[in-house]
């Protein structure tokens, strides 16, 4: 029986390197899906074939859960799709540390397990599982409100905040390693509680000082950390396919933040560790000129003779649930014989490839999502650049202004564009506090007001 | 030994996690992202087999609730790449 579920579990394994690959490519991303799920689901029941389970609590579980996961799946708005996945994140890495903890109170009844290795390496890898669990789950959720705007989304910062962090990280592997070392001695349940407490707390601290444009990284490090906590959890109970899938799954965020972080120009430390848009910010060169505002009237009639539109939406456009007119607008320009094309930033939103969902929720035809570079090379052409409710993925400062904070960071070149017309709710400045320079440029146009309003006002220009 | 194999397993398994994911072009990051944060809920089978112990009282609590969350995380993360996934398959053809 244990070789037919170990075989059961490589089947699973080949099952989850397969979906992954698929997941990469557009034409085979839903059967990657499905073929993760299907190895998934042989890796459940291969574990539900082991004699002397007590099944009424399982089937319990995996109905609760399952209902729980099923009606939050399915009642989510796209908006809505960066916060759920922070908190399923959240949920996962809750679920490793339990793992864990579990693990430690039958080691409490039955003692513990050497066939492995001592009871340090035991002990050693439940610690690692909870404390990665532990700040994946408290990250998550702080995430989580940041994102659903439950909490503030800027950045909370105070002094002396990197010496608490790095105090409590200190001590918390100092109660690892003490853990570790004195597994079957007296004071290791007191230690072990320390861990949990402490890797709770960190994720706390860890994330609060991130500000909500830098949400794409820390998701996606949160993702890769879910992973390796199941991993961790996988040397506890000794289990190849938790090692497998959690690694598989570590790696593939790691990978993800660093993308993310290029798009912005900065190091993982940078981002973690920074505290950009709230100490940092502010300098860079003073901003010559005014910004100009345009009516949507006037807006009208620069559009109506254009024969080329490039829109770079950003997570405004999100806020405003904007995208359904804004595909409205594009079908209109693109029957007025321009040509519509989408410059997606990497960064743009509050989740990798945030702008690509909400787009394709409102059918927004695939051809038209541009990447950055591809866009950049065409902008020069471009009649209209609309740009709505982003705006450090615009600024102009990344490309001409060394003493800028975000020098350096690829942009989508808007400016080159002849004409741009920026959605914006008020003058204030973007998520990082720098000012726009492109907001004062002689080719920039400002629409004032709601996002949504203001392309249903264009759109309605159109039909009249 | 068996130690061993495990850790030979888990950095295998990274390296490969690298490779896999390396040319994704940026469409695809939002589905990829919730598509393998479903697969790091596999910490279920973890879960089940802490909370389908016979004994254990505390341990088979800690493993109810992590069952149910590991669930919640593996169920809910697979549908929502799903519906994500249809979409972007919808607008094509």
């Amino acid at each position: 029986m244990e070789l037919f579920i170990n075989l059961a579990y490589i089947a699973a394994a080949i099952l989850f390197i397969y979906g992954i690959k698929m997941l990469g490519s557009a034409t085979t991303a839903v059967r990657g899906n499905r073929t993760s799920s299907l190895g998934m689901l042989i890796a459940v029941v291969a574990t539900l074939s082991r004699s002397g389970l007590d099944y009424s609590w399982i089937i319990g579980g995996l109905a609760l859960g399952g209902l729980l996961g099923f009606v939050a799946a399915k009642r989510v708005q796209m908006t809505g799709m960066p916060e759920l996945v922070a908190l399923f994140n959240g949920f996962g890495g809750l679920a490793s540390l339990l793992v864990g903890w579990a693990e430690y109170e039958k080691v409490k009844v039955h003692g513990w397990d050497t066939s492995l290795a001592g009871e340090w390496f035991s002990a050693a890898v439940i610690a690692i599982a909870v404390l990665i669990g532990g700040i994946t789950c408290t990250g998550s959720i702080i995430a989580w409100l940041k994102l659903s705007g439950k909490m503030g989304g800027a950045a909370i910062v105070f002094p002396g905040q990197k010496v608490l962090n790095a105090l409590v990280m200190l001590v918390l592997v100092g109660a690892g390693v003490a853990f570790a070392i004195g597994a079957t001695g007296a004071s290791a349940a007191t230690m072990f509680y320390v861990v949990v407490g402490l890797s709770l707390l960190i994720g706390v601290l860890a994330v609060i000082p991130i500000g909500g444009g830098d949400m794409p990284v820390v998701i996606a490090l949160l993702n890769s950390f879910s992973g390796l906590a199941a991993a961790a959890a996988g040397f506890v109970i000794n289990n190849t396919v938790l090692v497998v899938a959690g690694c598989l799954v570590g790696a593939s965020g790691l990978i993800l933040s660093a993308i993310m972080c290029k798009a912005m120009n900065r190091t993982l430390g940078n981002v973690l560790f920074g505290g950009f848009g709230a100490a940092g910010g502010g300098s860079g060169k003073a901003v010559e000129g005014e910004m100009k505002a345009i009516s949507v009237e006037d807006a009208y009639f620069v559009l109506e003779a254009a024969q080329s539109v490039v829109f770079v939406p950003g997570y405004g456009m999100a806020v405003a649930q904007a995208q359904h007119v804004v595909k409205e607008l594009g079908a209109i320009l693109e029957r007025n014989g321009a040509e519509v094309r989408f410059g997606i930033h990497p960064v743009a939103g509050r989740m990798p490839g945030h702008m690509n969902v909400l787009l394709a929720e409102a059918d927004v035809p695939y051809e038209q999502l541009c990447e950055m570079d591809a866009v950049n090379a065409v902008m020069p052409s471009v009649d209209v650049a609309i740009v709505i409710g982003a705006n450090d993925v615009v600024n102009p400062a990344a490309v001409d202004d060394e003493d800028s904070p975000i020098y350096g960071m690829p942009i989508i070149n808007v400016f080159e564009a002849k004409t741009v017309f920026v959605l914006k709710r008020g003058q204030g400045a973007g998520f990082s506090g720098l000012v726009n320079t492109l907001f004062f440029r002689d080719n920039t146009r400002m629409l004032y007001g709601d996002a949504k309003a203001t392309v249903s006002g264009l759109v309605g220009q159109f039909e009249d | 030994m068996e130690l061993i194999l495990l850790l030979f397993t888990f950095v295998l398994a990274g390296f490969l996690g690298f490779e896999l994911i390396a040319k994704v072009p940026s469409q695809l990051h939002t589905p990829l992202m919730s598509g393998s944060n479903a697969i790091s809920g596999i910490t279920v089978v973890g879960a089940l087999l802490a909370s389908g112990q016979v004994d254990g009282d505390m341990s088979k609590w800690l493993g109810f609730a992590a069952l149910v969350l590991a669930t919640v995380n593996v169920v809910g993360g697979y549908m929502v790449t799903d519906r994500m996934l249809s979409m972007f398959k919808a607008k094509k053809g």
